[in-house]
């Protein structure tokens, strides 16, 4: 019974009860806190997600049934020719858009990096556009290309009779019109990331690349961008749920038009579910969407998971 | 022949000016500490010596070139920064080339170089790994040999070691005077450290409040520091001043008098040293090496050592030697001793003091005398 004195001290006694109710408050609270989030956010992308899966394949018209179909409005789906072009304008306009938007971003960030003069004055020129909602931005870009009373207007009435500027009216052009006031849009918000990463950067580096004689240029790719890489993709994720979502900016531009060359999946979707009443044609295509969606995230997710094990793995 | 001189230069930022007229001349191969207290202006004249810093007045020679305004890649220097600012993206392969690429140097002349400096340095094995991926230790030799690699006319080293943990400081520290005896560089070292100054310097540059307060050979600075400043910033435990009397001693030959615990203590000065009229003001510094137990036998051996009686307040004993602070009056007074007749607290000590060593500052100039 060497150990009786140990054993007697660590049983608590009647005069401290456990841990008090403060304690124990601190605990849960964020579980608490947490706790709606999270279930609105298992919800709505869990849930909902395979709702909206069944309801696919199911014969959903005006109101959601749930009679089995197959993929039957897949194939319906794939075999109109206004859902192929909304797919393929997405494809397009992603591309476009995230380019030209992290382009310009990153230019703007750079000069705006040179120490210019009222650097917080440019940087709130160039964000503000972000802070325009995209249906206001439609509207007065809509304005803009307007050949009756636009820049092609205002370009004539200065004196250059023959301008022709009709972007958003030409069919082939429509969706380039989109795409221009997209990266005007967003730009701004990608040279804000952008202007971030480049302030973050060391110093020094510069210094040790000036003294080992590398030119502006040089630095800035070699030395300072790989640097800032993660912000690049970081930029390029969220521009590119931005892109798959649109559907305010197109609905204020162009309205999908001239003709359906400007459709986007949103748009599509909207159209079959709330216009059409083909509810399950419309939650194939809103799959379609996460599809395209999934096809860049999943291998995104994955690679930060590769990156995080491999530092870690070397410590 | 001078390969780096430094004239009257000056530096302002916007109204403040941060250096003011520093000269500095270091001969081919001569190895330059730069010390000071944080904020002197060390890395701003480091900087300006290597282009990164614009000057303001004065002038900047590398070898016989005026480079003023000569762009830093052109001014043949290399430099170790503080951070390291290796490139992290970078392996430390690359790290070494990038200079090398970027001014051109064919690739069978890159590996060559990159393999001499790797045996140099003994970083062979981290060649193909990211800074990342480093210790602090290794981050620091691919740092030197980023520099080394470019075999320039100047070396420039802002503050190298002072990441480091003090055992690996104190290896690097013996590895930088070696490399520095190989290679023959003329080099420029920053360092707040007055240790690793005074073991890896040829001479020594103190700057205080933007200037320069003395440059000269380490044990010169140590001995004869040019003032209070330099004599209290050299040394750790830092030197003793006592404010003191000029007087004449017993013996008819100048002394210093100043109140010491129960009575006035005279000690002799140095033979040959004639600080001026009797009655003067002064500032007697000793530093702690030179403040031990009294013992008949020291004093026949050494003329110079002056005995005082003190109370002992503290004693700290550091392991190879113990430091006991004494009370001469007002004053606290340190002194550095062998641990085997190191005082009690409490004991009353009879203190020699080598005045040979002594050093005399105007109170008012605060200047050696
Ligand atoms: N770009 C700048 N603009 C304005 N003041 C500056 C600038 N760079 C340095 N200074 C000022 O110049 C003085 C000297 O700075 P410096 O960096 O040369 O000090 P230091 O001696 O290297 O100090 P430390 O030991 O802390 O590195 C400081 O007072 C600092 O505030
Ligand atoms: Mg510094």
């Amino acid at each position: 019974m060497s150990t009786t004195a140990a054993d007697a001290a660590r049983v608590p006694g009647p005069a401290s009860p456990g841990p008090s109710w403060r304690e124990r408050l601190t605990r849960i609270a964020p579980i608490l806190v947490l706790a709606p989030s999270l279930a609105a956010s298992f919800i709505y992308v869990f849930v909902f997600t395979i709702w909206t899966l069944y309801i696919s394949l199911s014969n959903s018209s005006l109101l959601p049934s749930y009679g089995f179909v197959g993929l039957d409005n897949y194939a319906s789906l794939w075999s109109n020719r206004r859902w192929n072009i909304a797919y393929s304008n997405l494809f397009l306009f992603s591309a476009f858009y995230i380019v030209g938007a992290m382009a310009i971003g990153l230019l703007l960030a750079i000069l705006i990096d040179q120490k210019v003069r009222g650097e917080a004055a440019w940087r709130t020129i160039f964000l503000y556009p972000l802070a325009v909602s995209f249906i206001v931005t439609g509207t007065v870009w809509s304005w803009l290309y307007n050949p009756v009373d636009g820049i092609q207007m205002l370009v004539r009435s200065l004196g250059w009779t023959n301008f022709n500027f009709a972007l958003a009216s030409d069919r082939n052009t429509a969706i380039y019109a989109i795409i221009i006031t997209g990266i005007w849009q967003s730009s701004g918000f990608a040279m804000a990331l952008f202007l971030a990463g480049l302030r973050s950067v060391d110093p020094d580096l510069v210094k040790a690349a000036q003294i080992d004689g590398a030119s502006t240029f040089r630095t800035y790719r070699r030395v300072i961008l790989p640097v800032i890489a993660p912000i690049f993709l970081a930029v390029a994720v969220v521009q590119i749920q931005f892109a798959i979502k649109t559907f305010d900016l197109v609905a204020a531009l162009t309205r999908g038009g001239p003709g359906i060359s400007t459709t986007f999946p949103a748009i599509y979707v909207y159209d079959l579910m709330f216009q059409r009443g083909q509810i399950g044609e419309g939650a194939a295509a809103a799959i379609m969407m996460l599809a395209a969606l999934a096809v860049v995230l999943v291998p995104y997710s994955f690679f930060v998971v590769w990156r995080h094990r491999r530092e870690s793995h070397h410590g | 022949m001078s390969s780096l001189t430094i004239r009257n230069l000056r530096k302002s930022f916007g109204s403040v000016e941060v250096l003011k007229g520093i000269n500095i001349e270091a001969r081919t191969g001569e190895f330059i500490a730069l010390v000071g207290p944080s904020g002197c202006g060390k890395s701003t004249l480091l900087a300006m010596i290597a282009g990164l810093e614009t000057v303001t007045e004065g002038e900047i020679r590398i070898g016989d070139r005026l480079v003023n305004s000569v762009a830093p890649k052109d001014r043949d220097i290399a430099m170790v920064f503080q951070s390291y600012a290796l490139y992290p993206t970078m392996t430390v392969r690359e790290n070494i080339t990038f200079g090398m690429e970027s001014r051109g140097v064919p690739k069978p002349q890159r590996e060559e170089a990159v393999k001499r400096v790797a045996a140099l340095l003994q970083i062979e094995p981290l060649l193909g790994r990211k800074p990342g991926q480093l210790s602090g230790g290794q981050r620091q030799r691919v740092a030197m040999g980023r520099a080394l690699v470019r075999d320039p006319k100047l070396f420039l080293f802002d503050e190298p070691l002072s990441n480091l943990d003090a055992k690996l400081r104190v290896d690097m520290r013996t590895e930088i005077k070696k490399l520095h005896h190989r290679v023959g560089k003329t080099t420029v070292y920053v360092t707040h450290d007055q240790v690793e100054a005074m073991t890896l310097a040829s001479r020594i540059a103190v700057m205080h409040q933007g200037q320069v307060q003395q440059f000269d050979e380490p044990q010169a600075v140590y001995d004869r520091p040019a003032n209070m400043f330099v004599a209290g910033f050299m040394g750790s435990p830092a030197m003793n001043f006592i404010p003191a009397k000029l007087t004449t001693g017993p013996d008819g030959k100048p002394a210093v008098s100043f109140k010491a615990t129960g009575g006035t203590a005279v000690l002799s000065l140095q033979d040959g040293i004639s600080p001026g009229a009797a009655g003067r003001d002064v500032i007697l510094g000793v530093r702690p090496e030179h403040i031990f137990r009294y013992s008949p036998e020291l004093k026949a051996a050494k003329k110079s050592i002056a005995s005082i009686d003190a109370p002992v307040e503290m004693v700290e004993p550091t392991g190879a030697e113990t430091i006991g602070l004494m009370r001469f009056g007002d004053l606290e007074v340190t002194g550095r001793f062998d641990p085997d007749e190191a005082p009690r607290m409490g004991e009353t000590i009879t203190l020699g003091i080598d005045m040979s060593h002594a050093c005399l500052f105007d109170p008012t100039t605060r200047n050696l005398i």
